[in-house]
């Protein structure tokens, strides 16, 4: 199947703002304006962009800390992502969450998480729960990868999930390293997708880092989910191009291991296809990082203008009134 | 019986609220009373539905939801798979989407295996990205049942703990009925400690309707007295009334206060005891190390130091499982006999 132009370009617009936001980030670490850990997701890109792409509006998702991409495009602001990024009142979490995590908002569809992977994906089993008793045509999305598949959770869910068929696709990214532990030592089995038949459900296995590969497979997902024809597990194979966090050398992988994958990479292969289909060319890849990086020039002036949160309000909000 | 009765008349609150209940009053067993709370919000709102396992069908391991999917159907009463973490995590993900669900635990004891969902993510979440998570989670704890370690535990005070979270704990029908209907109203996710023993054994009035509310964070007092104060939740509460009429017999006034909430805890209440008394005596079933009796000693002990006659004392369950064999339970166990004689101590220091 070939995709419509304007999709992808549009990809290929998110797929570099998410790259670009996350090398800002790294550099407002190495600038010490952003404190803590750091979490990069360079090499997901594909995953998460055409994930987020496949959901429609009124779709629900619970991206992790590699998704920076279905962030954006559900339209949530680089301006609070950056906001949130250092610490201040108008991130998303007002401060009271760390970096990526606990970047929630209903009114884009999406849902904040936890450190406990693969929390989410139990979550959106009730979100999608949730549409299929109201006889809403909406879909919720999970993510979750190598490492959260070890935990029972994934377990519960996807069979909860399939027994109740509901209209829920799941993203495993499938990045070769939890923290330092290789797949080897999660699972004896090469491909995750390989336990959706456990749950009697599809199970998908993609090149996670082909925007195209990914894109239809979701998109079919989703259209199977809404048709209310349930639940489907969707593996994506890609790398981990960075450490667990940014203070993670990853001395533990072995180089040539990066280099096959830096051949892989999804943004070089998008813009190949947009160039074999005489839809970019140098001068249009140079305006559009130049846009990119005075979009986050404004994003980032805005987050280191606003406020950080006031101290005499640690204790407020623990509950809901 | 005597505290029986004096329970009872401490039990409604329709003088303070002014309004007529909107059903008649009823005499009801505290289980009756936590199904007929169900009933009433199930009935009043659709965004109410139930999760739990053989709550359906089988109507519940103790037959609580007994009748209920007849009445509202598997789309609002439904039978889940064996994971008390996935169903918790299920009923987050609802509440974002605009139902309020309650979920049975078929024990409390099982509640430690949706650890998670509870702490981490329901109780969190307000906090962090600011949407409320209005679930309620009805854990049917406590002992005296010869049920053994793993269906026998008082295990509230994992809860009280952490910061989001609200904990309830009924004593009498009226309260079971009142405290869940105001729970599944609640935005914040609630934990709601029932009690086992009582389900059959206690049967009292129950107001229902919206007068028969019990608000979450305030305690009853259910006897005045001037000598001595005795805090307590749950089962321990009859207990406590007995050793109270008890002693009374002997000529001692006795205060017993039920927190029925436990987060949060009704500090006005529990101070005004205190210094009125000047003695105070904590008792819970859960055992003794960083219970809820710790939190009450230390709040007293801060802001009502100078009221005190005699040291802030607990009796609680030794800090051990639950033994099974009933020699081991009633040995492990409060009871009214070692009430009364921690009670009789601090009379006299």
């Amino acid at each position: 199947m070939e995709l419509p132009t304007e999709l992808l370009t549009q990809a290929h617009y998110w797929m570099r703002l998410t790259r670009a936001l996350d090398e800002r980030g790294a550099f407002l670490h190495k600038q010490s304006k952003i404190i803590g850990g750091y979490f990069s997701q360079i090499g997901h890109e594909a995953i998460s962009v055409a994930a987020g792409l496949a959901l429609g509006p009124d779709d629900v998702a619970a991206p992790m800390h590699r998704d920076l991409g279905a962030y954006l495009v559900r339209g949530l602001h680089p301006r609070r992502i950056l906001a949130q990024f250092l610490g201040r009142a108008t991130g998303v979490s007002r401060g009271r969450d760390a970096n990526l995590h606990g970047m929630g908002d209903l009114s884009l569809g999406l849902i904040g998480f936890i450190s406990h992977l693969p929390a989410s994906t139990g979550v959106i089993a009730g979100v999608a729960h949730a549409f299929k008793l109201k006889g809403e045509p909406r879909v919720a999305m999970a993510f979750f990868g190598d490492g959260g598949a070890s935990q029972g959770l994934a377990h519960e869910a996807l069979n909860w999930a399939s027994v109740f068929q509901l209209p829920m696709v799941v993203i495993c990214e499938n990045n070769q390293y939890a923290y330092s532990t290789p797949l080897a030592r999660q699972m004896r089995i090469e491909h995750i997708a390989d336990r959706a038949a456990g749950y009697g459900m599809p199970g998908v296995i993609v090149d996670g880092n082909d925007f195209c590969a990914v894109y239809e497979a979701a998109s079919q997902a989703v259209e199977r989910a809404r048709a209310g024809g349930g639940p489907t597990l969707i593996e994506c194979k890609t790398m981990r191009m960075r450490g667990h966090a940014i203070h993670d050398n990853m001395a533990y992988v072995p180089t040539e291991l990066l280099e096959t994958w830096a051949r892989r990479d999804p943004i070089a292969r998008i813009e190949a296809l947009l160039r074999e289909r005489g839809l970019l060319d140098d001068a249009g890849l140079a305006a559009l990082l130049e846009r990119i990086d005075r979009e986050l020039d404004e994003a980032q002036a805005h987050a280191e203008a606003s406020p950080y949160p006031d101290p005499s309000e640690v204790t407020q909000g623990v509950y809901a009134q | 019986m005597t505290w029986d009765a004096n329970l009872h008349a401490g039990v409604t609150t329709l003088a303070e609220t002014g309004n007529a209940p909107l059903e008649a009053a009823r005499e009801l067993t505290y289980l009756e009373a936590i199904r007929e709370a169900l009933r009433y919000e199930l009935r009043r709102d659709p965004a109410v539905l139930l999760l739990g396992e053989d709550i359906g069908v089988y109507g519940g391991a103790f037959k609580v939801t007994q009748g209920l999917i007849e009445e509202f159907g598997e789309q609002r009463v439904i039978d889940t798979p064996m994971t008390e973490l996935g169903m918790i995590y299920a009923a987050i993900g609802m509440s974002f989407q605009g139902f309020r669900p309650v979920v049975e635990m078929q024990f409390a004891d099982f509640i430690s295996t949706g650890f998670d969902a509870i702490v981490q993510f329901a109780a969190t979440n307000h906090y962090r990205w600011g949407q409320p998570v209005p679930i309620t989670i009805r854990a049917p704890g406590a002992g005296g049942l010869r049920a053994g370690p793993f269906h026998s535990q008082s295990n509230e005070a994992w809860f009280v703990h952490t910061p989001g979270l609200k904990v309830v704990a009924p004593a009498t029908p009226a309260d079971a009925w009142g405290l869940l209907v105001s729970a599944i109203r609640d935005p914040n996710p609630v934990i709601y400690y029932e009690t086992k023993y009582l389900y059959r054994s206690l049967k009292g009035p129950v107001a229902g309707g919206e007068a028969g509310l019990t608000p979450i964070g305030v305690a009853a007092l259910r006897r005045e007295g001037e000598e001595l104060s005795i805090i307590t939740y749950g089962a321990m509460v009859h207990e406590a009334m007995a050793v109270a009429a008890d002693l009374e017999r002997a000529g001692h006034g006795i205060e017993v206060l039920d927190l029925r909430t436990l987060k949060p805890l009704d500090e006005t209440a529990i101070l005004a005891t205190a210094r009125k008394t000047g003695k105070v005596l904590i008792v819970h079933e859960a055992n003794r190390t960083c219970g809820v009796g710790g939190e009450v000693a230390a709040l007293i002990a801060e802001r009502a130091f100078e009221s005190l006659d005699g040291p802030i004392t607990r009796v609680a369950a030794p800090d051990t499982p639950v033994p099974y064999s009933p020699p081991l339970e009633d040995a492990h166990r409060p009871d009214a006999a070692k009430i009364r004689a921690a009670a009789q101590q601090l009379l006299e220091y």
